[in-house]
């Protein structure tokens, strides 16, 4: 008798319980449906004002001063700027810290290397800011005298740094996960380990190295305070890393940080180059996800 | 074969340095805003507010704004991040439909922290009209941080050993009673281990709490959810940017505390996790 009131009883909470869980297990496509959502409604607005075409192959932005003008082209050449560079910076850089973790380093020294990643991983981007801003540029003075007090180049250095340990990771899990038959077959035809590393276990997991490259190269995008920092707001259409630039995050941060009146086209901007950002960003990360996909299977 | 033994060599050396250098620039970091930062590093950095004269300027504001968003954060974000963990884990059908929102959550990891803030700004301060107060701040910290926790409590969940699970199905436990009595009892220190993480995420984030409207120059403490604040990282970009050497070295005592603080998480974390691997080797 008893039993059977404990089995209803269970069944009840059972009951009550899931639909709670279901809501939160569904609350994260909540939250991408608000950001879409919020995203195109004031874009939309945005673009009542602006013609599209405008804003898109634009070549002056120049939003916040009369005349005004909407071509966003100088903010993606800055964002641009930016990413790339850290890439060409980090992307090398990682691949080969990954190798030597993998395959060369004794295991006592991958327990010392791996958290010291973690832990350059988990710096604030405010203090690789700081640290481009009062180390880094004064630094590329010494031997680059007409480089700017706020410049794209440090920005790319310290976003390399800040993107190098998502890189080095991906790349350590990416050659790890290779079946190590493939490089026994290798070593046993007498090939040195560099030879297995460039030659079988890289190409055997090249999609995944892809992927870390998408991923990380879409971080550095996104990456807004150590921009803000260290290259400045000085919107142009330059591909000189010595020039000051104003990639798309710090451009939204400068018109949070003036008073700009809510519904105005100011405010609208950011709207629309966040909009923008996203776009760039959720495919980038869409495609580099689905590659680590197929590439697990 | 002389010249294949070489190229190993060179290759080999050449993967070592980088690593070097790498590790490297982590102590010249470290190093730079030690060197800049200790002399203001005095117990009035604590107890005062900002000033226009840098000897006189603390960070008490953000300090407290941090450690209130921080409690909010925390009290919404971990409760929903686990349960949706559970669902996902435990009982969501493996289908098209939820492979989509395993896709969603690692793609929502991935969006720019700037694009939060915006989210916040039209949701939090604008439509639900919470202000630009920290509340609305902690909220969309809470947004920010939720697929991190949730990824993490799903991996810790997994770990848990079938064993375990099926000794408690074949005492006749009820799915929930497995869930509760067994399953999140062991994963709870991995789970707490990526909360961890997740809230030092949080602790060092500026860019999305501009957009929300925190201030950057506050002489007061929050008293309320509804109060204006002001977080550490925010008042260290803002030292950061002023022209005079000397803010530039307050900003380096802001580091330095920060990153003190962001230690002293890790470490918590890394106890944690230690602990955690020793109890599953009984």
């Amino acid at each position: 008798m008893e039993n059977a009131q404990s089995i209803e009883r269970a069944k009840k909470i059972e009951k009550a319980l899931l639909p709670i869980l279901m809501v939160a297990g569904l609350f994260t496509i909540f939250v991408t449906i608000g950001i879409i959502f919020i995203l195109s409604r004031e874009t939309w607005q945005f673009f009542k004002m602006v013609p599209v075409l405008d804003f898109l192959f634009g070549v002056k932005w120049e939003p916040l001063m009369e005349p005004k003008s909407f071509g966003v082209l100088p903010l993606i050449s800055g964002t641009l700027l930016i990413s790339v560079g850290a890439g060409l910076l980090a992307i090398p850089a990682g691949i080969m810290i990954g190798i030597f973790l993998t395959e060369y380093a004794p295991s006592n020294i991958r327990r010392i290397v791996k958290p010291i990643l973690e832990i350059l991983a988990g710096i604030p981007t405010i203090v690789y800011g700081f640290f481009a801003l009062t180390f880094v540029t004064p630094f590329l003075k010494t031997f680059m005298p007409d480089i700017e007090v706020f410049n794209a180049l440090s920005g790319a250095i310290v976003v390399g740094i800040m993107i190098l340990p998502m890189v080095a990771s991906l790349v350590d899990d990416a050659l790890l996960a290779i079946p190590q038959g493939l490089k026994h077959g290798a070593y046993a035809l007498g090939a040195t380990p560099s030879e297995v590393v460039l030659g079988v276990v890289i190409p055997a997991c090249f999609g995944r190295i892809m992927a870390a490259f998408i991923l990380a190269i879409s971080r550095a995008i996104g990456e807004t305070m150590a921009v803000t920092l260290a290259a400045g707001s000085n919107p142009q259409l330059t591909f000189n890393p010595l020039h000051s630039i104003q990639t798309m995050t710090s451009y939204i941060v400068q018109v949070a940080l003036g008073d700009t009146p809510a519904g105005g086209v100011e405010y609208l901007t950011s709207y629309a180059v966040a909009f923008l950002l996203f776009c760039m960003t959720f495919s980038l990360n869409w495609i580099g996800h689905r590659i680590m996909q197929k590439g697990s299977k | 074969m002389k010249a294949r033994k070489r190229r190993e060599i060179i290759f080999q050396l050449l993967c070592a340095c980088i690593t070097i250098v790498g590790i490297i620039l982590l102590f010249v970091l470290l190093y730079h805003v030690v060197l800049e930062g200790w002399k203001f590093l005095t117990p009035h950095f604590f107890t005062d507010f900002q000033s226009r004269f840098p000897v006189k300027s603390g960070m008490k504001a953000g300090i407290y704004g941090s450690l209130w968003m921080i409690s909010i954060t925390a009290i919404t974000a971990i409760p929903l991040g686990i349960a949706s963990a559970i669902f996902l884990e435990e009982y969501a059908p493996k289908n098209g439909f939820w492979k989509m929102v395993e896709l969603n959550i690692s793609n929502l990891a991935g969006v720019p922290s700037i694009v939060y803030g915006l989210l916040g700004l039209s949701l939090f301060v604008r439509a639900l009209g919470f202000g630009q107060s920290v509340l609305s701040g902690a909220l969309t910290m809470a947004l920010l941080v939720l697929p991190v926790i949730i990824v993490s409590a799903r991996e810790s969940i997994r770990a848990v050993p079938l064993s375990l699970r099926e000794a408690a199905f074949a005492l006749g436990a009820a799915k929930y009673q497995v869930l509760f009595g067994q399953i999140l009892p062991v994963a709870i220190p991995g789970i707490l281990t990526g909360i961890i993480l997740a809230l030092g995420r949080a602790f060092g984030e500026a860019a999305p709490l501009i957009i929300v409207g925190a201030l950057s120059y506050v002489s007061f403490v929050p008293e309320n959810v509804n109060s204006e604040f002001t977080v550490m990282p925010i008042q260290i970009y803002n030292w950061s940017g002023r022209p005079q050497e000397e803010f530039h070295q307050l900003a380096a005592t802001g580091i330095i505390v920060l990153l003190l603080i962001l230690l002293s998480l890790n470490l918590a974390a890394i106890i944690l996790r230690d602990h955690y691997q020793k109890r599953f080797r009984l």
